[in-house]
């Protein structure tokens, strides 16, 4: 099977370039697109990645591969089509090959606050809440912060530094609809700008390529529909 | 908070409302009109006029004048912050649509109110 990666040191490279390489793999083979790299990094010890978890879960191997941003530990080569073509994310700087700076991506985490705050006493053991509300969370909390959202989304490609983008949004929304966060109002007067919330277009990449089959679409337009209600 | 002087409105809910509200005045007029062309027989001067001497086209026509303006702004300003990372393009470009929107808006009422 054929590999065409993306490669580029700043310190030795005038310009990025495509490697190829090929490499035999086993019909019917389970393999996932992580063991594959991590073979290639055999063969060549300067390719460099992120990885850690190799099971979905930390978020740190979201690649864009054959076109669309996933997890190279939990795509199975199988389901890809030779050449696989094996690029960084989209719209973030490139440290080294595959590894891309992931500031912008984090600061606009930072922004929306993602930590409960209650204004309310601190109680002895832990704050409770009904299943209901707890329900709520639900497609929200599970967000390991991969970034395949927000890179795969143009309007966060043209304004990363303005607009919070779907990963964030989703957090963003997780905290608005916790029962037991006090900070509603404040949090919706931080997002009620031109760019923040509104520039999500609803073209729902982000929905297309969480890999953790999450909607940060939806919980866009909850806040949406929050902002309105408290804006009328 | 991301702030912001060139936007229409105060807030982003307030520009993404007008955008919205300006869409349905837009097409509200649109089916207004065409249901004057589909039920008038023969479209002569006189009937023009006629359908122009109310103060209700007047007002609904300056109303969608102004829809068309704002929704335009809105548009292309958002269009202008996504694709023109230069400011002094994205300025001069926002320049001129202003030009343009005043202008017509100034021109729309002239010929309303027959000025
Ligand atoms: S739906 Fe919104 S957040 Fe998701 S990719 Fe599209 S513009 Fe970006
Ligand atoms: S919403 Fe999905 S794609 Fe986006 S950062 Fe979270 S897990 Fe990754
Ligand atoms: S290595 Fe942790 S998500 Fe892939």
């Amino acid at each position: 099977m054929k590999f065409k990666i993306y490669r580029y040191n700043p310190e030795t490279d005038k310009k990025p370039y495509m490697q190829e390489f090929d490499i035999d793999i086993a019909e019917g083979s389970d393999k996932m697109l992580l063991d594959v790299l991590v073979d290639l990094k055999e063969q060549d010890p300067t390719l460099s990645f992120r990885r850690s978890c190799r099971e979905g879960v930390c978020g740190s191997d979201g690649l864009n591969i054959n076109g669309k941003n996933g997890l190279a530990c939990i795509t199975a080569v199988s389901s890809l089509k030779s050449p696989v073509v094996i690029r960084p994310l989209p719209g973030l700087p490139v440290i080294r090959d595959l590894v891309v700076d992931m500031a912008q991506f984090y600061k606009q985490y930072e922004k929306i606050k993602p930590y409960l705050i209650a204004d309310t006493e601190t109680p002895a053991k832990e704050r409770l809440q009904s299943p209901e509300d707890r329900e709520k969370l639900d497609g929200l909390y599970e967000c390991i912060l991969c970034a395949c959202c927000s890179t795969a989304c143009p309007s966060f490609w043209w304004n990363p530094d303005k607009f919070v983008g779907p990963s964030g949004l989703l957090q963003a929304y997780r905290f608005l609809v916790d029962s037991r966060d006090t900070h509603t109002e404040e949090r919706l007067a931080d997002l009620d700008d031109a760019y923040s919330v509104f520039r999500c277009r609803g073209i729902m990449n982000c929905v297309d390529v969480c890999p953790k089959g999450l909607n940060p679409t939806k919980a866009i337009g909850h806040i949406r529909s929050m902002l309105l209600k408290s804006g009328v | 908070m991301v702030t912001t002087v060139t936007s229409l409105g105060r807030s982003g809910l307030h520009d993404w409302v007008l955008q919205r509200l300006s869409a349905v005045i837009m097409l509200a007029y649109v089916v207004y009109l065409g249901y004057f062309f589909a039920t008038t027989p023969e479209i002569t001067f006189a009937a023009w006029q006629g359908l122009f001497a109310s103060t209700f086209m007047k007002v609904f026509s300056f109303l969608t004048l102004l829809s068309v303006v704002m929704h335009a702004w809105i548009g292309l300003w958002i269009v202008s912050t996504d694709y023109m990372p230069k400011v002094s393009i994205r300025v001069a470009f926002q320049a001129i649509v202003i030009v343009i929107c005043l202008s017509l808006l100034v021109w729309g009422i002239q010929i309303l109110w027959s000025l």
